[in-house]
């Protein structure tokens, strides 16, 4: 029997679900406590390693109203929003995807015509060039070679270089950067550092495209800059937040999607026999794989009824994308890895308006790197055990950080 | 069938396209543009559209 608030508080905390959960058993697989959630507790209270309260929301149903209700605000400096590390809400200020609009659709159509699926499409063959460089860099390294460090990070990069217009010869410093910013290993320090020299960078870049226009987005955005009243600083932040939505998504992507697909060696033969297709392949791996599970927090700026609950105005919450793919009212036997599902009907690329700006680049570069990776090293395989592997279970992103490979 | 696009509140994901590209497209600025009339059979890929669009964008009239 509880004698104080503490001793009341304390009771009450070993009873909360502590928020984020971690994959166990199958790294493929979301954290197993979601199917209870969805069955039990659709819309469940959680709490934060910092104490904070938070709503998780796991129903496919329910995650695709949460993040459709006009109630419900994506904007980062809203007083409730969860922010899973604590404190920090970017040494970089607020970047864009992370508010509402009007910033954020102002932002979102300067960008959006760089991300179209015909874009994308056109990009396809430049793509190619860029998988095929890579691995002709791979193919000359000692094995086993480390599939992450030689592949799977710089594609993503080396694309997004591309989209923005960072000249060919500036990649390896940009890249550089690039995996600063993921580093776990990274102080405050050392991302406010990298923060600060991809923005001087970037703003050496705005002056020549200035001098020197070219068909790709810093262009664009420096060409916006004469209609509205735009600084340096807000075209470099915006720059970084596309390089860092694609960067680390896509690495972690094509990384756990190679172990998706070597562990599944009749699905993979399908494919190679051209028996099935790599674009129904990159649906089902989204689906299956759901990585950006903890990448859409919300705040409620009005009472919302959800999934039996009301979450409150001021109230955080977790839209789960990754235990919504999982959802079977959604999909069939959602556990099973199926490339002959069909559809799209995943939230892996989440929804509402802040839907991935990438996902169709994102889409066509997957496609593109399978059929291209098991087109070159047919007798591609793990060095090591998969369980043995070094999975990013403490990043927003879930990933591996190493997978050794021969061939 | 009859569709119609909202292209203010549009998010230019290109769903509807993906799903049923001989009725909607994307135009310049990335924004949802009707491409032709909902064929005989294409009234599944069009509904579709509509559930998919993350921005309540497409709406199905039925006619």
């Amino acid at each position: 029997m509880a004698d104080s608030p503490a001793a009341s508080a304390a009771e009450k905390a070993k009873h909360d679900l502590n928020f984020p959960l971690t994959r166990s058993g199958c790294p493929f697989d979301p954290p197993p406590e979601y199917q209870d959630l969805r069955v039990q507790r659709p819309v469940a209270r959680a709490v934060l390693p910092d104490g904070q309260p938070v709503w998780l929301v796991t129903r496919h149903a329910d995650v695709r109203a949460v993040l459709t209700d006009p109630n419900i605000s994506g904007d980062l400096r809203q007083p409730g929003m969860p922010v899973p590390g604590g404190g920090n809400r970017s040494p970089a200020g607020v970047p864009y995807p992370r508010t509402d609009p009007p910033d954020h659709s102002f932002w979102r159509r300067m960008l959006l015509p760089a991300f179209t699926v015909r874009r994308a499409r056109e990009m396809r063959g430049r793509i190619q060039e860029i998988v095929d460089g890579t691995l002709d860099a791979m193919e000359r390294l000692p094995q086993p070679v480390d599939l992450v460090e030689a592949f799977a990070l710089p594609i993503p990069s080396l694309v997004i270089c591309d989209i923005l217009g960072v000249p060919y010869v500036d990649h390896p410093f940009f890249q550089a950067q690039a995996r600063v910013m993921m580093d776990r290993n990274s102080t405050p320090e050392d991302l406010q550092n990298t923060v600060a020299t991809v923005r001087g960078y970037m703003c050496e870049l705005f002056e020549r495209k200035r001098a020197q226009p070219a068909d790709d987005l810093l262009t664009k955005m420096v060409q916006a800059q004469e209609e509205h009243d735009l600084g340096d600083e807000d075209l470099a932040k915006v720059a970084q937040s596309v390089l860092n939505a694609g960067h680390e998504t896509t690495a972690n992507m094509i990384a756990l999607s190679t172990l998706v697909l070597l562990d599944n060696p009749t699905t993979l033969a399908q494919l190679r026999a051209g028996r099935a297709t790599w674009a129904d392949a990159v649906e089902e791996l989204l689906r299956y794989l759901g990585i950006g599970d903890l990448v859409s927090p919300r705040t409620a700026t009005a009472d919302v009824p959800v999934g039996g609950a009301v979450i409150r105005a001021g109230d955080g919450l977790f839209a789960l994308t990754g235990s919504a793919n999982r959802d079977p009212a959604a999909f069939p036997d959602p556990d099973t890895f199926d490339i002959d599902r069909g559809g799209r009907r995943h939230v892996a690329f989440g929804y509402g308006i802040h839907q991935c700006l990438g996902q169709n680049i994102a889409r066509i570069e997957l496609e593109v790197v399978f059929e291209s990776l098991f087109r070159r090293f047919p007798d591609l395989r793990l060095d090591v055990p998969m369980d043995d592997l070094p999975y990013k279970n403490d990043s927003a992103i879930f990933g591996v950080r190493a997978l050794p490979v021969r061939w | 069938m009859k569709v119609s696009v909202d292209r203010d509140r549009c998010v230019g994901a290109g769903m509807c396209m993906l799903t049923a590209e001989h009725v909607f497209g994307q135009d310049d600025d990335g924004l949802v543009e009707v491409r032709g009339p909902v064929e005989p059979g294409g009234e599944a890929a069009a509904r579709e559209a509509e559930w998919l669009c993350p921005s309540g964008a497409v709406h199905i009239v039925e006619t």
